[in-house]
């Protein structure tokens, strides 16, 4: 886990640690069942309170992406967990509206953009 | 033991000319507080009464759940303490001072006393008056550590260093409350370096206890507030803490809550600092 904390953010610094933690956790580099640094190391490491990492911790809990096992630490959710795979929708919908408009901008037709997309996921998939 | 390290209610102590009056706070076990306010606001008294090195008119102190004064010698085993001076006689060295402060402990170790004077990069040999201030705090620090204290009382450890070794010992109080069985107590009135290591934060004002509780409840609680004079309300004159006005506009502290309404005005998150300096100011000049 790589978490990078910012003085000059407009986010408290447990936002930060969640906002990095999620992103890992979308991006792959944070595997399910991964291991996360304890409460205590990751304030120790960003030189934070530990009741901070405790808040960040506790609401990625509740928010459903990390879970922790009595005794033994927090670890990344399963991330066929139902909450991570929406968000990746969210993204996939999110980036599709994206490119739905620059088409348009493009005056592409309909077909058109549905043949660029089936080319590119063939592309992808080789 | 109870999960409590340190706990104070109601804690008062006369003298003439000052009072800390009804003093409570709560430092759970595994975490850092910072003890804050300006010069002469108690806090050394606070941590002379918890050490019972002064005695309370009245309240209760709890150390490791007991009474600090009928358990007092068994707690001084568990209890390290930095003051800021060097508590230890000038002339002696690295070695006579573990020779003088060992017997004092049942439970010395001196392997980790050597470890944390090699760590620590204290000099053999050399006399404790030659020490500088940094390296005199070390060897408190040291001799606190190897008698395997569970909690640390430190009076101003920062005061007097420089900004290298202020890090460095933050950065060995939080290794020290790592395994979650250790708590600091920590006064200070350079509050940055309390910004952000501390969990905890008790604020005590003109022998008064102004706010103990999480340091983020803390923060969460004040905003700064800034304006034009025309902005000034007089409600907003009645409710803003340590209020100072210019020609050209004024500057207070203000309830996070209450900040909101005031839409004309510039709202800024407030340091601790700012805090600080904002409620010991209060009901002083307003120039």
């Amino acid at each position: 886990m790589n978490i990078v904390i910012s003085n000059n953010s407009n986010l408290p610094i447990y936002e930060q640690i969640k906002e990095q933690v999620k992103t890992q956790i979308l991006s792959g580099e944070l595997v399910e069942d991964e291991i996360l640094p304890s409460l205590r190391q990751l304030a120790r490491d960003l030189k934070i309170s530990v009741l901070t990492t405790t808040r960040a911790y506790n609401e990625l809990e509740q928010e459903g992406f990390i879970t922790s096992r009595q005794g033994k630490g927090f670890y990344v959710m399963s991330s066929g967990s139902d909450l991570i795979r929406e968000q990746l929708i969210r993204e996939v919908e999110n980036n599709l509206n994206g490119a739905i408009r620059a088409a348009q901008r493009a005056s592409m037709s309909n077909d058109e953009i549905i043949s660029l997309l089936r080319l590119l996921m063939e592309v992808e998939n080789d | 033991m109870t999960d409590n390290y340190l706990e104070l209610r109601d804690v008062r102590k006369r003298f003439t000319g000052f009072v800390l009056n009804d003093i409570s706070f709560t430092l759970p076990k595994g975490y850092i507080m910072g003890l804050i306010g300006p010069n002469g606001a108690g806090k050394t008294t606070t941590i002379q009464l918890i050490l019972n090195m002064l005695e309370k008119d009245a309240g209760e102190i709890l150390v490791f759940g007991g009474s600090n004064v009928q358990n007092e010698s068994r707690i001084k085993q568990d209890v390290g303490v930095v003051f800021d001076s060097s508590i230890y006689v000038d002339s002696w060295t690295v070695e006579d001072t573990e020779k003088a402060i060992s017997i004092f402990y049942d439970d010395w170790q001196h392997d980790v006393f050597t470890d944390m004077v090699s760590r620590f990069d204290l000099p053999h040999g050399k006399k404790v008056s030659e020490f500088s201030r940094g390296m005199q705090m070390k060897l408190m620090l040291a001799c606190a550590f190897s008698h395997n204290a569970k909690l640390l009382i430190l009076d101003e450890p920062t005061s007097g260093l420089d900004p290298v070794t202020r890090d460095e010992l933050l950065e060995i109080l939080q290794d020290y409350i790592k395994d979650g069985e250790r708590s600091v107590l920590f006064s200070t009135h350079i509050t940055s370096d309390l910004e952000r290591v501390a969990d905890y934060i008790t604020f005590i004002n003109q022998g008064e206890l102004f706010f103990t509780g999480s340091m983020e409840e803390l923060l969460g609680k004040y905003r700064l507030i800034k304006g034009r004079p025309k902005d000034l309300t007089v409600t907003l004159e009645k409710s803003a803490i340590g209020l100072r006005k210019t020609d050209v506009g004024f500057e207070g502290l203000i309830g996070a809550k209450e900040a909101a309404q005031y839409k004309e005005c510039v709202i800024d998150t407030a340091t601790i600092d700012d805090i600080v300096i904002k409620v010991s100011k209060r009901g002083q000049r307003n120039d």
